[in-house]
């Protein structure tokens, strides 16, 4: 009965197969979305200029990419996690966990965030941290006292912001982005108002405060994106009031659909994020699993392409793609031919 | 008596009221029905509209033809024509060779413009152009110290520039080209040199990285989505229908059989991410297999096809008559032998077409992909081999489409609507194979 012969032969392959699935010969990479860009660009380059195959990146945000990556030594185990922060201390409790112990990091560079409106909607210009917090904070101070949000327009606030109903498209938790967000600008705009004064005076203990400064108002004024920038892009697209939250080279790349605001007067561009002037900026990482050095071909190899001059340096294609490369190259470069593990 | 007779109202040639409720009820009706069908075909005319408006560029491509000078004193300093030392020319020394052509071509056409340096050709080109040069330098060491002719992928703002979702106005604060690169862009097109044409290397390319979205093409996703569809068609195929027969011809109707045949049903309304969900951890966390490979995929998507083939072959077998059976029996067949013989050949029309149909499901389907990593920067390298096809990391149609449609560069906005163009093809013609099966095998009693 041939179709019976044909089930088996199925079935045969599909173990020959399984049995067969070892051996793997090309680094894989998982991680921050905000880093996938980079890391394309690198692997493409890399596999068009070494014998090693194209790495392989997938994409699925920061901490799914550090989950990923303590999850063990061997072979079916990713090599590369990208992440847009720093790995935390519980990722590495977890990471030891399962015997990821020996950790390589590596910043690759900076990457600035953004806010950006339509090209052609109303003129949001010129943003301050405390424009921000004003804005979307469940609580800020009027008159010196702490109250829940009564603005409902920029204007309001800031008579020299357009008299729009505030709305704004941030990133959802789950992206390294949000953290920066809220540290760099939600939190600083706290202090700046004397938000966070009031809250301490109000009873709260320090650390309460800064908790509590971080809080983003939940009544729609601020709408959550857990997608990719292109979603943020398309919610822009719809809301000609709204401002949204991308990466710089996000906006560069779509210049011709978004006008970008300056942050307390600084115009983000790779000049004022690399001198430190732009505030709003973090550092971008990748982190080697130094036991898999050695076992899959072409990992060390990827890592040192990764931040060499000619990729990484201010000159190459990742700068030209939008970031902002590290003053300190030279320093990683060594690190990561040393193969030094985080401590 | 006469009054009644002559009363219109009992005439069968006059409608009484309620026969005319009746018949406006019944034209109500029908209108609906034409209205139901007409809005429905109105969304599919948009959207086949938008589909194509917004794919149908990135089946063209603009390309260059520039006579590159390859400089023996830069790719082959030792003058040995050894491989190995040409090797370690990296494509970035090749981008220089490159630039300087087109410059030396623009200044040789007499082209007017106010770039001064071969540095400013590169918003022009793609970056993809080095790589290609190296690749048939390295193929054919001879080629040093000569000037070829090489056709190479012009960047995506230019060619969107040729296809008009570029303008002049737009790229005025984009810092990777000028207005006038579109002047210079014009002048080389007036001679020949920039020009457009079929983009094969859409159809049969790999992937590309964000800076290049130029060279992308889907065949290497092409190339996935076909294994997984062969590991989907070799699994369910045969486990769905030994499934079925034993279900529809030999199980005993009990408790057992009818707690199994709800289930069949409440699978396959089950959401395909809990599908990948499982995937994830019985394939690859449990049993080791690799990630981002078609074999998983193809693992997790026949556990979202078996209920559809189930389903379809048992109403497939339901609907041959007892009198088959009953036939073969008294002539002193056994019960296997009824159904292999008699029964499922005559039902071997409808599997397929469910399976058809079971596959075409599987072929559009992403959201399992996503878990178990086939989504991202995956699909670079053809695989190797047959055995490869099923173990290298790959990506899948739908997977790939995805992927473009969130990337920052307008230009793979493009080509995610061009690669639906090529999906929506596929599914076509699975469904045109489904219905002509039908057709012409189905028999009916």
């Amino acid at each position: 009965m041939s179709f019976v012969k044909l089930t088996a032969s199925a079935i045969a392959i599909a173990a020959v197969s399984a049995s067969a699935a070892s051996a793997r010969d090309q680094v894989q990479v998982a991680g921050s979305s905000t880093v996938l860009p980079y890391a394309s660009i690198v692997a493409e380059a890399f596999g068009e200029n070494f014998d090693f195959p194209t790495p392989v990146v997938e994409s699925g945000g920061s901490s799914a990419g550090l989950k990923r990556f303590c999850q063990g030594v061997g072979e079916e185990q990713t090599d590369i996690a990208n992440a847009s922060r720093k790995i935390r201390d519980k990722e590495i409790a977890a990471c030891a966990e399962n015997g990821v112990t020996d950790i390589i990091e590596v910043r690759i560079g900076y990457d600035g965030i953004v806010f950006a409106s339509q090209l052609d909607g109303p003129a949001y210009t010129t943003f301050t941290p405390s424009d921000i917090f004003n804005a979307l904070a469940p609580k800020v101070v009027v008159d010196g006292a702490l109250v829940d949000n009564p603005y409902k327009q920029w204007s309001d606030f800031n008579a020299d912001l357009p008299a729009e109903d505030i709305l704004a498209f941030i990133p959802g938790t789950k992206h390294g982005t949000r953290e920066v967000f809220e540290e760099k600008v939600i939190a600083a705009g706290c202090e700046a108002t004397g938000a966070m004064e009031a809250m301490i005076a109000g009873g709260m203990s320090e650390d309460d405060a800064e908790d509590a400064c971080l809080a983003v108002a939940s009544d729609g004024r601020a709408v959550d994106i857990d997608g990719d920038y292109t979603e943020t892009l398309a919610s822009i697209d719809a809301n000609s009031n709204g401002i949204g939250v991308f990466g710089l080279a996000f906006y560069e790349n779509n210049t011709d659909k978004l006008k970008v605001a300056t942050m307390s007067g600084v115009e983000p561009t790779t000049e004022t994020i690399a001198s430190g002037e732009y505030p709003v900026s973090r550092p971008l990482y990748f982190y080697v699993k130094k036991a898999h050095i050695g076992v899959i071909p072409g990992l060390k190899e990827f890592a040192e392409f990764f931040v060499s001059d000619e990729i990484a340096g201010p000159d190459g294609p990742l700068a030209e793609y939008g970031l902002v490369s590290d003053p300190e190259l030279a320093a990683t470069q060594a690190a990561v031919a040393a193969e030094d593990v985080m401590q | 008596m006469s009054d009644a007779m002559n009363n219109p109202a009992n005439s069968l040639l006059v409608q009484d009221a309620r026969t005319a409720k009746r018949n406006a009820a019944e034209k109500r009706f029908r209108f609906f029905g034409i209205a139901a069908i007409a809005t429905g075909l109105v969304f599919l005319v948009i959207l086949l509209t938008a589909i194509f408006s917004n794919g149908t560029g990135a089946f063209q491509q603009t390309f260059l033809t520039v006579p590159v000078h390859l400089d023996e004193t830069k790719l082959d300093k030792a003058g040995n024509r050894d491989i190995e030392d040409i090797k370690k020319v990296s494509t970035f020394g090749y981008n220089p060779l490159i630039q300087q052509a087109v410059f030396d071509m623009v200044q040789a056409q007499g082209i007017e413009t106010p770039f001064t340096k071969r540095g400013d050709m590169k918003a022009l080109i793609s970056a993809s152009a080095a790589a290609q040069l190296r690749d048939e330098v390295i193929a054919n060491p001879d080629l040093i110290g000569q000037t070829i002719e090489f056709r190479v992928l012009a960047t995506s703002r230019v060619d969107g520039y040729l296809k008009g979702r570029v303008t002049r106005e737009s790229v005025e604060r984009d810092k990777n080209i000028d207005a006038e690169h579109f002047d210079l862009v014009d002048g080389l097109r007036d001679a020949g040199i920039v020009k457009k044409s079929f983009n094969w290397d859409f159809i049969t390319g790999a992937d590309a990285s964000e800076s290049r979205p130029e060279q992308a093409g889907m065949g290497v996703a092409m190339v996935g989505s076909f294994f997984m569809m062969l590991v989907v068609l070799l699994c369910a195929l045969p486990i769905g229908v030994a499934a079925s027969i034993y279900l529809e011809e030999f199980a005993p109707q009990n408790r057992w059989t009818d707690l199994i045949e709800v289930n069949i049903s409440n699978l396959a309304a089950v959401p395909s991410i809990v599908f990948g969900i499982l995937g994830l951890a019985v394939f690859i966390q449990f049993a080791h297999l690799p990630q981002s490979a078609p074999l998983v995929g193809g693992l997790v998507l026949t556990l979202m096809t078996l209920p559809t083939i189930i389903i379809s072959t048992r109403a497939s077998l339901k609907a041959v008559p007892p009198s088959i059976r009953d036939a073969a029996l008294g002539v002193g067949a056994s019960k296997m032998q009824s159904v292999f013989h008699h029964v499922l050949p005559l039902a071997m029309p409808g599997i397929l077409t469910g399976t058809i149909i079971g596959l075409a499901q599987a072929l559009g389907e992403t959201a399992p992909l996503l878990l178990i990593g086939m989504v991202g920067y995956i699909a670079s390298d053809m695989p190797d081999g047959f055995l490869g096809g099923f173990l290298d990391p790959n990506s899948a149609m739908p997977a790939q489409i995805y992927e473009w449609a969130k990337r920052a560069d307008p230009a793979y906005y493009e080509r995610a609507w061009g690669g639906i163009i090529i999906l929506l093809m596929f599914l076509m013609t699975m469904n045109i194979i489904a219905v002509i099966l039908r057709r012409r095998f189905e028999r009916r009693w």
